[in-house]
């Protein structure tokens, strides 16, 4: 009972992974770009929050935090990124990696170093019980709105024209091109889209977790681990590869030996590049060859 | 894409002219000695994990430093402190080299890191310069790591763990109950269980699990799962840092009932878990709402000067460039084997506690007085700082401060 208990806890705590990891997955298979700064955005949204808090309370910070760091996303995108899809990835990996850096050291200067607090909203808060099972009411919503965000893109990538735009951007941008689509408004609307689910992830994740400058460094080494197990560039991939992250995680956990949960998901990276280097879902991206 | 990664032969000068310049203004312009100046070195972990106490650290340096030089110095020389972000235990030591060597200063003082607190004490040892520890808990640092040129204003492990299981046993929460442990799965956290361990057997304490915890762990619930099936009857963290701060936040979330409480706490991981998370019994060395004439003034100085009362590791820095100045004007030396010697005889400080402290001469471990802190209840509270009520002085005043410390037992110590 214990061991199904763990399971599922791990189950439901790869979806936190998802929120980060999809945004990455996207901007990647868009624009080429491995956005090492996506952690900061994460760090932005939660300190937003408490920002936002005292004026329009948890629910408005909800919508606007991550709305605010969707724009400075497309912002970041119209004057950085935009340089680089063409370049060597190491340059844009350079970039990004600076401008991790430099988010950080902003989040301290203008919030100080030690970490700040925030409380969940009194309503919030509260436990299920479901037979032995104990959860977080709280937790249960996030994973609900985690769920909705993960469907609406799904629906956005392959119900839509734009979606349509977006993924033959994926594989032959030169042909979107010579058809007279521009992607430069596409590419602009992406880099939004991952970065405020980051932005949205800081929301949801900060009435549990330690806020302070560094804490997008603690959520950005999994979601790439998500991102190369589940192959880049693909989305059921990375779905499938957060859960599995969790599953072995609760795994570990089961099994009483939760010291060894870190190295255990990198383990299975180690396994999944080996058997299958593109990733478990990975595609074949004609540009990427 | 060549094009861009193929240097050009003027990009190559620019760039070689500029790394010349940035190393150039990186050399501070101090390297001369200078009579009338004595130099401290100051070395603590200003970004990672320990950072944000680093940073209290550095803001009660520079408080130290304004008013010791307000008040004419020290013997009427001016104190000049060089401060630097350790890192890492490497970069702490290379650092530290540089300090002495270099820079010429008569000890340093700082760290967090009880990994760091070895590599400097190396160095200090073979350059025979004092080095005073301000924030490394380990019993091992006192014990058989310890070091003839190092000091500890820090408390250890041990004192902790029975400063707080004082407090414990005095709520029937130790003997003849079942507890429940985390560790962080790093120098510290060892150290740490090994103590807590130690205290639960002397006391007949029944320890159900001690789970390791990855140091990059922030989601506790697996654990929370698993304690709630176990049904301890205390639940007892040898966590640090924003661990700490995770696991307060996410206890209050999944509505345990156990107490809980801690042997590892700075007053920082409250404020940031707030008083709706903020729970349990905790140690620390020093906290802002001490009731002394001497703690209520540096509270007062350090409130002004930066908006927000000082964290335990403040005290800690600040105290021990007063210690410093106040032994150097009474010794009339820098000398770090003078100063070495006034300390080994029992020299008393007033700490800002009732009681003066003395470092012990076969450790060199500080002795004095040591509190407990537990959570108010939300409704209670007033302000986002004072959240907790402290216990009386542990030991109480008719004991000796040495009871809490490592017995020779316990930990020995032989100085090289």
């Amino acid at each position: 009972m214990l061991f199904l208990q763990q399971m599922l806890n791990g189950l439901l705590d790869g979806v936190y992974y998802l929120l980060i990891a999809l945004g990455l997955s996207l901007i990647f298979s868009l624009g080429g770009i491995v956005n090492l700064a996506h952690g900061a955005f994460y760090a932005l949204g939660a300190y937003l929050t408490i920002v936002f808090s005292p004026y329009i309370g948890f629910s408005g910070s909800f919508v606007a935090a991550p709305v605010a760091v969707a724009l400075i996303g497309m912002a970041i995108e119209r004057l950085l990124f935009r340089r680089f899809y063409r370049a060597d990835p190491i340059l844009s990996l350079l970039l990004t990696f600076g401008l991790a850096m430099c988010a950080e050291q902003a989040l301290r200067w203008v919030f100080g170093a030690p970490p700040l607090s925030y409380s969940m909203p009194r309503e919030l808060r509260g436990q299920i019980f479901v037979g032995d099972f104990v959860y977080s009411y709280y937790r249960t919503l996030l994973i609900g709105v985690a769920v909705v965000c993960v469907a609406l893109i799904w629906l956005l990538l392959n119900r839509t024209s734009f979606g349509r735009v977006v993924r033959a951007g994926v594989q032959n941008p030169d042909m979107v091109g010579a058809l007279g689509i521009s992607l430069q408004p596409y590419m602009t609307s992406v880099a939004a889209l991952g970065i405020g689910l980051a932005g949205l992830a800081g929301v949801l994740l900060a009435p549990i977790y330690a806020i302070h400058p560094a804490m997008g460094q603690e959520i950005i080494t999994p979601a790439f681990v998500v991102c190369v197990i589940g192959g880049l560039g693909s989305f059921w991939g990375v779905v499938v590869a957060a859960l599995l992250v969790g599953l072995v995680k609760g795994f570990m956990v089961a099994i009483d030996y939760p010291a060894g949960s870190t190295a255990a998901i990198y383990l299975m990276m180690l396994i999944v590049l080996l058997v299958r280097p593109r990733g478990l879902f990975g595609e074949r991206i004609q540009r990427f060859e | 894409m060549d094009k861009i990664l193929r240097p050009t032969r003027r990009g190559l000068i620019k760039g070689a002219g500029s790394a010349a310049l940035a190393a150039g203004i990186g050399m501070p312009a101090i390297s001369r000695a200078q009579a009338d100046v004595i130099r401290i070195g100051h070395l603590t972990p200003r970004t990672g994990f320990l950072g944000p106490l680093g940073e209290f650290a550095v803001m009660a340096v520079d408080l130290a430093v304004e008013e010791i030089n307000g008040a004419g110095g020290i013997a009427g020389r001016k104190l000049e402190v060089l401060k630097e972000d350790s890192v890492n235990p490497q970069t702490a030591s290379v650092k530290a080299e540089r300090m002495i060597e270099r820079d010429k200063v008569m000890a340093i003082v700082g760290e967090i890191s009880s990994a760091s607190c070895l590599t400097i004490a190396q160095v200090a040892d073979r350059t025979k310069t004092l080095f005073i520890n301000t924030g490394g808990n380990s019993d091992a640092l006192r014990g058989k790591d310890c070091k003839k040129y190092m000091f500890h204003i820090e408390s250890q492990n041990s004192m902790y763990v029975k400063t707080a299981g004082r407090a414990l046993l005095q709520q029937g929460l130790i003997s003849g109950k079942k507890i429940y442990s985390l560790t962080a799965d790093y120098a510290f956290g060892h150290d740490l269980t090994n103590v807590a361990k130690r205290f639960f057997a002397q006391n007949k304490g029944e320890l159900l699990a001690d789970d390791l915890v990855p140091t990059d762990a922030t989601d506790f619930s697996g654990y929370l799962l698993k304690i709630r099936n176990a049904k301890p009857d205390v639940v007892i963290t040898n966590l640090a840092g924003n661990q700490v701060t995770n696991f307060l936040k996410q206890y209050a979330e999944f509505g345990l009932s156990q107490p809980a409480a801690g042997f590892g706490f700075d007053t920082a991981l409250a404020w940031a878990a707030g008083k709706d998370n903020f729970a349990g019994t905790w140690p620390v060395v020093w906290h802002h709402l001490l009731d002394t004439p001497g703690s209520k003034k540096f509270v007062a100085a350090f409130t002004k000067k930066y908006g927000k009362p000082p964290e335990n590791q403040a005290w800690g820095d600040y105290m021990m460039m007063k210690i410093l100045a106040q032994s150097i004007t009474e010794t009339k030396s820098t000398d770090s084997a003078k100063l070495m010697e006034h300390w080994e005889k029992g020299a008393k400080f007033d700490i800002l506690k009732t009681r003066e402290g003395y470092f012990r001469a076969s450790d060199h471990q500080m002795m004095h007085e040591m509190y407990t802190i537990t959570a108010l209840p939300a409704a209670q509270v007033k302000n986002q700082w004072d959240l907790f009520t402290s216990s009386a002085p542990v030991p109480g005043p008719n004991e000796s401060l040495e009871v809490i410390a490592t017995t020779p037992e316990e930990a020995s110590c032989k100085f090289a």
